[in-house]
C-alpha cells in the first residue's frame, strides 16, 4: 500500500497499486476478486481516479504505439500512451490530436474515460468523437471491442464513462491534417459578459480555438481576456526549446490567497491587454500553456485545491454565470486559474460525457474547509437552478442529487458498469 | 532500459534486431518502434536464453544479414533473496538468466566482432554487482560475474576495433522494478538512464555507472571496512 494523490492533492490515502504493462496480461491482472479503478496520470482534481484502501491499476505501462497510418491518420495505441507523445509523433508528419485538453499530461484511457473537451469544441466536439475502436477489458476476463459503429451502447457507456466500465487495454484515434506546430492566435480582452458571448458567437464560425481567462474577482460585470486561434502554416520558424521549471516544494500555506489574488488578477489584465492582437504561437504555447510548469498544483499549500466547473444552457447562460461571478466575487476566494468559455451545439456521444451546449466556468479554489464548501453549495444552488452541471473529472465533493439532475442518462449508464470497479466518486455518486 | 535506447537510436534510421524469449511480446516492442520510425528496419526474433545451441544460431542468423555494429545485452530478471535461499531452483534460475545467458550471448556475438575487428559490445550489469548485499546477493553475483566476464573481454579486445563497454545501472524505474515502485522506492526515470547507456556506447567507454552518482557511492560501499559493512542493513 502507498499514498496516492490526484491533482487537487486533496488527500493522500492509501493504495493497493497494480502496475498494468502488458496488454494482454491486462484482463487477467484487474481479475483479482477485488474491487479497483484504473489510473492514467492522475491528472483529473479529484476521486474519479482514486479508490482509498482499495486497489489501482495504474495503466501508464501500456505505452505502445501500435500503428500509424501516414495517409489516413488513423492512429492505434495502447492506453496509457500520453497525449504527450502522440503530438509529438504526429504533429511532424502533418496529423494532430483533433482535441486536446489544457494539459497534454493525461493518457488516452484518461483523455477517452472522461470525453475530456478541448479549445475547439464548437468545431470537433470531444475526444470521444474521433475514437474509432477501443478495447475494454472486463474483470470477469471479458474483452470488449466497440466503436461508433460497433457496440455502439458499450463505446457510448465507455466514453465518458469514468472507467467504470472496464479498463481500456487500446484505441484506434482519427487524427486531424495540419499544416505544422504552429497557430495564428490572437487576445481581445473584454470588460463585460455581453461583450464576451459577442466574441464567443462572432469568433464561432472564423476561429477553430476560443477560450477566455476571466477575473473571478472583477464580479459580475465580467472583465477578462478572449483567446481564439486557428493552426496556420508557418515556415522558417524554430520550436520554442522547452525549457521546464519545477514547483521545488509545497509551501507551508497556500501561495494563492486573498491578499495576493485579488492586485495579481488586475496587474495581468492590465499587462495583457497592452499586448493583445494576433500572434503565431506554437502549440505546445497555445494549448498547455501551464505544462511548463511542472507540479504548479503545489503552490496552493498542503490542504490541495478544488476546481469547480460547471456547464449550464446557454439559454441562461449569461445570468448564471453572472450570478456565479458575483458569489466568487463576495467570498474573495478564488484563483488566477479561471477560465470561461462556451461549447457548440452540439450533443456529446457518452451517456455521461460532461459537454453540452452551453457555457462552461472553471476555477480553482484552495482548500478552506467549511468556508470552500459553503461557496460551493451557493454555485451549486445556482448549477441547479440553471440546469447545468458539474465535470465529474474535476469534482471532489458534488451532492449525489445534482449529479443525478445533471445526468439524465445515468441510469442507462449503470447497466454497463463492471460490477469488479469502483471508485471514491462512484461510491460517492452512485452509491457503490 | 534496451527498448528506450532503441527509441533513442531510431532517432536515425537504423537496421535494429530485437531478440527476446517471446515472440508476442517482442512483436509488441517492433511495432511501436516501426510506428516511431517508418524509415528504420526492424525484426523481432524469438530465442531460448538458456540454450547455447539456440544462441549460437540465433547470432548467425543475425550476422548472416551484414555486420554488426552495436549490440546491447540488455536482459535480466531481479530475483527475491529469500526465494533464492528457500529454493535452490529459483537461485540457480537467478544466476544463470543474469549471469550465464549474458554471458553466452556476448561470447557469440564476441566471435563475429573478432572477425569483423570492429563493433560495440555493450552489457548491462549492475551495481549489485559491485560488493555483496544481505538483501540481493544472489542477483549480485551474477551481475558480478557479468562484471568479470565483460573486464576479460576488454583485455581480450584491447588494442583492436572492438569496444567493449559495460553499463552498471542504479536502481531504475522500469517493469523489473515495478513492484519496487508501487511499494514507493525512489528510482531514476529509464529515459534520462537510457541517454546516458547511449551515450556511454557512443564513447565506447569500458564502465559507466548511470546514473553518474553511483560511480561515487559505489566507491564508498566497495571499500567500507567488513567490521563497518556488516553492521548495514541494506
Ligand atoms: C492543467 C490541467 C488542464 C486540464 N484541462 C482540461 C481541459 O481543458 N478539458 C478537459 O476536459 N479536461 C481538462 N483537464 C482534466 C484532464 O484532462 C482529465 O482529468 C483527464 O481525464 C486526465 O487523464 P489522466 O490520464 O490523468 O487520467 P486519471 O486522472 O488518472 O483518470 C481519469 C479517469 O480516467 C479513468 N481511466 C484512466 N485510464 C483508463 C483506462 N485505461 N481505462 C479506463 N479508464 C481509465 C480513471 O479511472 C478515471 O476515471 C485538465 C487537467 C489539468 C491538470
Ligand atoms: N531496473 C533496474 O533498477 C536495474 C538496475 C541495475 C541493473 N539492471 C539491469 O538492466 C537490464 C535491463 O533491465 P530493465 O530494468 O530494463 O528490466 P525489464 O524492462 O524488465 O527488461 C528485462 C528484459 O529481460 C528479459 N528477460 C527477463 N527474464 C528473462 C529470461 N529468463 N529469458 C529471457 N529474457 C528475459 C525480459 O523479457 P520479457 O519482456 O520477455 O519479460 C525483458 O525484456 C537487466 O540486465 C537488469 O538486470 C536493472
Amino acid at each position: 500500500m502507498r499514498p496516492v494523490s490526484s491533482w487537487g492533492r486533496l488527500s493522500a490515502e492509501l493504495h493497493e497499486v497494480v502496475v498494468l504493462q502488458d496488454p494482454k496480461r491486462a484482463a487477467t491482472q484487474i481479475a483479482c476478486g477485488l474491487a479497483g479503478i484504473a489510473y492514467g496520470n492522475g491528472r483529473s482534481y479529484g476521486d474519479v481516479c482514486l479508490n482509498p484502501n482499495g486497489i489501482l491499476w495504474q495503466t501508464r505501462g501500456l505505452d505502445h504505439f501500435i500503428a500509424f497510418d501516414p495517409e489516413t491518420g488513423l492512429l492505434q495505441c495502447e492506453a496509457g500512451v500520453l497525449l504527450r507523445d502522440i503530438q509529438r509523433l504526429v504533429i511532424p508528419r502533418g496529423w494532430m490530436l483533433p482535441v486536446t485538453p489544457g494539459t497534454q499530461l493525461i493518457t488516452v484511457g484518461g483523455a477517452i474515460a472522461n470525453d475530456v473537451h478541448g479549445k475547439n469544441h464548437h468545431a470537433l466536439g470531444s475526444f470521444g468523437d474521433h475514437v474509432r475502436r477501443l478495447q475494454l477489458a472486463r474483470t470477469d476476463g471479458e474483452l470488449i471491442e466497440c466503436g461508433p459503429d460497433l457496440k455502439p451502447d458499450w463505446f457510448d457507456a465507455t466514453v465518458g464513462g469514468l472507467g467504470l466500465t472496464g479498463v481500456i487495454v487500446h484505441a484506434e484515434i482519427q487524427l486531424r491534417r495540419v499544416p505544422g506546430p504552429w497557430l495564428e492566435t490572437e487576445t481581445v480582452p473584454y470588460t463585460s459578459l455581453e461583450e464576451f458571448f459577442a466574441l464567443a458567437d462572432g469568433s464561432e464560425a472564423g476561429w477553430e480555438h476560443t477560450v477566455s481567462w476571466i477575473d473571478c474577482l472583477a464580479g459580475e460585470t465580467g472583465r477578462g481576456l478572449f483567446m481564439r486561434g486557428n493552426t496556420a502554416l508557418a515556415n522558417d520558424r524554430t520550436a520554442p526549446q522547452g525549457r521546464k521549471l519545477t514547483m521545488p516544494l509545497v509551501p507551508p500555506v497556500s501561495l494563492v490567497n486573498r491578499l495576493s489574488l485579488r492586485p495579481f488578477n488586475l496587474a495581468y489584465f492590465q499587462l495583457k491587454k497592452r499586448q493583445t492582437g494576433r500572434t503565431l504561437a506554437h502549440y505546445e504555447s497555445f494549448f498547455y500553456p501551464l505544462d511548463n510548469l511542472l507540479e504548479w498544483n503545489r503552490m496552493y499549500g498542503p490542504k490541495g485545491f478544488y476546481q469547480y466547473q460547471s456547464v449550464v444552457p446557454r439559454e441562461v447562460g449569461q445570468d448564471a454565470t453572472a450570478a456565479m461571478l458575483r458569489e466568487i466575487s463576495r467570498s474573495g476566494e478564488g484563483s488566477f486559474l479561471a477560465v470561461l468559455k462556451t461549447f457548440g451545439e452540439r450533443q456529446p456521444r457518452g451517456m455521461l460525457s460532461f459537454p453540452r451546449p452551453g457555457v462552461t466556468l472553471a476555477l480553482d479554489f484552495p482548500n478552506r474547509g467549511e468556508q470552500s464548501h459553503k461557496l460551493f453549495e451557493r454555485l451549486d444552488a445556482i448549477v441547479r437552478e440553471a440546469s447545468g452541471r458539474l465535470y465529474p473529472a474535476k469534482d471532489a465533493r458534488m451532492p449525489r442529487e445534482l449529479f443525478e439532475a445533471g445526468y439524465p442518462r445515468l441510469q442507462e449508464f449503470l447497466r454497463y458498469r463492471d460490477p469488479g470497479i469502483s471508485s471514491a466518486l462512484s461510491r460517492r455518486l452512485m452509491g457503490y | 532500459m534496451a527498448e528506450h535506447c532503441a527509441r533513442l537510436w531510431l532517432k536515425d534510421q537504423v537496421d535494429l534486431t530485437l531478440v527476446g524469449r517471446d515472440a508476442s511480446r517482442i512483436e509488441r516492442v517492433a511495432a511501436d518502434l516501426k510506428v516511431r520510425s517508418p524509415g528504420s528496419v526492424i525484426r523481432a526474433v524469438e530465442s531460448e536464453f538458456l540454450d547455447p545451441a539456440r544462441i549460437r544460431d540465433t547470432v548467425g542468423l543475425i550476422a548472416s544479414e551484414g555486420a554488426v555494429d552495436v549490440v546491447l545485452i540488455a536482459h535480466g530478471s531481479l530475483p527475491v533473496q529469500e526465494n533464492c535461499q528457500q529454493d535452490l531452483a529459483a537461485c540457480r534460475e537467478a544466476l544463470e538468466v543474469n549471469g550465464i545467458s549474458p554471458v553466452l550471448f556476448a561470447e557469440a556475438f564476441a566471435a563475429q566482432m573478432a572477425k569483423q575487428s570492429r563493433g560495440t559490445l555493450a552489457l548491462i550489469g549492475s551495481v549489485a554487482g559491485d560488493r555483496g548485499r544481505k538483501s540481493n546477493y544472489v542477483y549480485g553475483a551474477a551481475k558480478g560475474l557479468v562484471t568479470r566476464y565483460a573486464q576479460g573481454l576488454q583485455h581480450r579486445f584491447a588494442g583492436s576495433g572492438v569496444r567493449v563497454v559495460l553499463i552498471k545501472p542504479g536502481p531504475t524505474d522500469t517493469p523489473m522494478t515495478a513492484h519496487l515502485k508501487s511499494q514507493g522506492a525512489r528510482m531514476a526515470p529509464v529515459e534520462s538512464v537510457a541517454q546516458q547507456i547511449v551515450a556511454a556506447v557512443e564513447a565506447g567507454k569500458a564502465t559507466t555507472y548511470v546514473p553518474g552518482k553511483w560511480a561515487a557511492i559505489m566507491m564508498v560501499i566497495r571499500h567500507l571496512p567488513g567490521f563497518v559493512f556488516n553492521k548495514m542493513n541494506i
